[in-house]
């Protein structure tokens, strides 16, 4: 995994594009601050978003998080092994606890997101 | 430290009772009941004696902790004392009526009721109060069902209600339950909602704004008066969450500050107990234009006799059964009562006094992100700690004192959120800083026996992320093993 390939938002979601599908997770910074993840709610396949919406949400030993979409589309997918093993969310941040898949509508928001490079420094401004 | 008793199950055994006369000794022309009624047993039902059950029972309710033996200074609950005269009122034998009873015959009843209103009427500065709601969430629900009515009665429904990052955690549940689409505000840097960022808000579209106040963190919103007015002059109106009314009570009135509806928390400021969830009461204080919307039944006056009146053109219809959680009302009132109105404003003074004290003791030995002045609470966060707020609220326990609020308010990192409440007295706040600070040098003595914490009570540190991920709720024998 090379995060050099993700883009981020300011709400530590992370993207990572295939195409025009957009797959969504969580970053490792959010993980760590939401504590260990015990569930989570996905979104449903076929459902809507505009960007910023709240799509999901996880809850943590310490409280419930929504998760906003980065980027408007169609949930195309959904990682519905999550809700056996939603640890992975924790364990494994970039990859096996990917979220959702989005078919991105607007490419144009693209350019709102951060690089990796942008949001470690973005980081050590909270 | 009482021992966690053994399980009732691996006490039970086969042919034990509880009741010393079985069914098979009586003759059988005693029986009435139809044997097809009987219900045959049930699987792994135990069999105790009595005096096993008993004990049983009475040991798992020792575990407890309650306010009754120990400091509780859960922020935002509000854990005051309750006096016990307020229970022995409640309980005199004629206050509880059969709630169908002719009005003539419940007279005393209803006066209490009215009474309460008018108190907190005066209290307030609110035009009028409906005592029904259950508790806080439900008196939001209902006072967000109240805005809905009127702005819908206006032709001008409205859509968007704002709430701040700072507010209670039931304000978007109750405004999203009343059909509105929720819009968070974020606080600025003093902790408080930020004007200009509000403003920024305000279109058609916002029905109304929920605030908090003083907010979790303690902070008084002092913008009140420009918020409503800003609110006001957007067709849009000011609901108090007025859970924090221990805070200001006999001090500020939220009418007189532009509020249009707000709820109070009988089992906070009030003085009854919190009970285990219930029962509550969140009465609803709302300004003239909004009172014929108030939820029935409403008490009425003719001059001479107090009156229900279970049918108003204008009012949201019913929320709660009959008139509320009575008895909740009767010890409200009996503490108010007691009191008396020359001394409510002690309530506000020593809640301040007694948190401005745990906040000046502990600085410099916790992180206080806001600085601004506090009231009634005061939240630390973890920063700069090589413990998390856990280990320290579970090293609390070892001390027989029950832990502050933990990672509440969200806006603060690891969040600790005290409130010592009005009714401890300064020794019992001195011990409290003193096993903090004890707590705080084992942080950086011997970390780990503070993680492993806490070591003196029943069971250790419980595995709460399996407990959350692999949810058993009834016993069965087969997961006995």
């Amino acid at each position: 995994m090379d995060l050099k390939t993700y883009k981020f938002s300011k709400d530590h979601e992370w993207v990572k594009l295939e195409d025009d599908i957009a797959i969504i997770g969580v970053s490792d910074y959010a993980q760590k601050e939401m504590g260990d993840v015990v569930y989570i709610e996905l979104p449903e396949k076929g459902n809507s978003f505009s960007k910023g919406d709240t799509c999901s949400n996880i809850e943590s030993v310490k409280a419930v998080n929504d998760i906003f979409t980065p980027l408007s589309g169609e949930v195309v997918d959904v990682n519905t092994s999550l809700e056996d093993t939603p640890e992975n969310i924790n364990k494994d941040p970039y990859d096996s606890g990917w979220i959702f898949k989005i078919k991105i509508s607007d490419s144009a928001e693209l350019t709102d997101l951060l690089d990796a490079d942008q949001y470690e420094e973005y980081l050590k401004g909270i | 430290m009482n021992k966690l008793p053994e399980l009732i199950f691996n006490v039970s055994r086969p042919g034990k009772t509880g009741i010393s006369v079985s069914l098979n000794q009586l003759p059988n022309d005693l029986i009435t009941i139809d044997k097809n009624k009987l219900r045959d047993g049930i699987e792994d039902f135990p069999s105790l004696s009595e005096v096993e059950t008993v004990r049983h029972f009475s040991n798992l309710a020792r575990l407890n902790h309650s306010v009754d033996n120990g400091f509780y200074p859960l922020g935002s609950c509000t854990m005051k004392y309750n006096p016990k005269v307020n229970e022995k009122i409640a309980g005199i034998e004629n206050l509880s009526a059969h709630p169908y009873s002719p009005v003539d015959l419940v007279q005393g009843n209803l006066k209490i009721l009215k009474e309460l209103e008018d108190w907190l009427i005066e209290l307030t500065g609110m035009n009028s109060f409906t005592l029904t709601p259950s508790a806080g969430a439900h008196g939001e629900f209902t006072g967000m069902m109240i805005i809905r009515k009127h702005l819908t009665s206006l032709g001008d429904p409205r859509k968007v209600v704002l709430i701040p990052d700072s507010a209670h955690g039931t304000n978007p549940a109750s405004a999203h339950f009343a059909g509105y689409e929720i819009k968070e505000i974020p606080s600025n840097e003093d902790g408080i909602i930020d004007l200009e960022e509000l403003k920024k808000h305000l279109d058609r579209d916002v029905a109304a704004l929920m605030m908090t106040n003083p907010n979790t963190l303690g902070i008084f919103e002092k913008n009140i008066v420009e918020i409503s007015k800003a609110l006001h002059d957007n067709g849009s109106l000011l609901y108090m969450d007025g859970a924090n009314m221990n805070a200001f009570l006999g001090i500020v009135r939220p009418g007189d500050l532009g509020a249009d509806v707000i709820h109070l928390n009988l089992h906070k400021t009030f003085s009854t107990p919190h009970g285990g969830g219930g029962p509550g009461s969140g009465p609803i204080g709302v300004s003239k234009e909004l009172s014929k919307f108030l939820p029935v039944p409403r008490i009425t006056s003719d001059g001479n006799k107090l009156k229900v009146n279970y049918f108003t053109e204008n009012g949201i219809g019913r929320i709660k059964n009959y008139y509320g959680n009575f008895l909740v009302i009767v010890k409200a009132l009996a503490y108010l009562m007691a009191l008396g109105k020359e001394n409510i404003s002690l309530v506000a003074e020593d809640a301040v006094l007694n948190a401005n004290y745990i906040r000046k003791g502990l600085e410099g030995y916790l992180d206080l992100p806001y600085k601004s002045k506090t009231l009634h609470e005061v939240v630390f966060s973890d920063s700069g700690l090589n413990v998390k707020t856990l280990d320290i609220a579970k090293r609390l326990l070892d001390y027989n004192i029950h832990p502050f609020t933990v990672y509440f308010p969200l806006i603060i990192h690891g969040a600790m959120m005290i409130e010592p409440t009005e009714t401890e007295s300064k020794e019992t706040l001195d011990n409290f800083l003193s096993v903090m600070k004890t707590i705080l040098k084992e942080a950086s003595e011997n970390p780990e026996h503070l993680k492993n914490s806490p070591h003196n009570t029943p069971v250790s540190r419980l595995d709460e992320v399996y407990a959350a991920r692999k949810l058993i709720l009834r016993w069965k024998k087969s997961e006995e093993n």
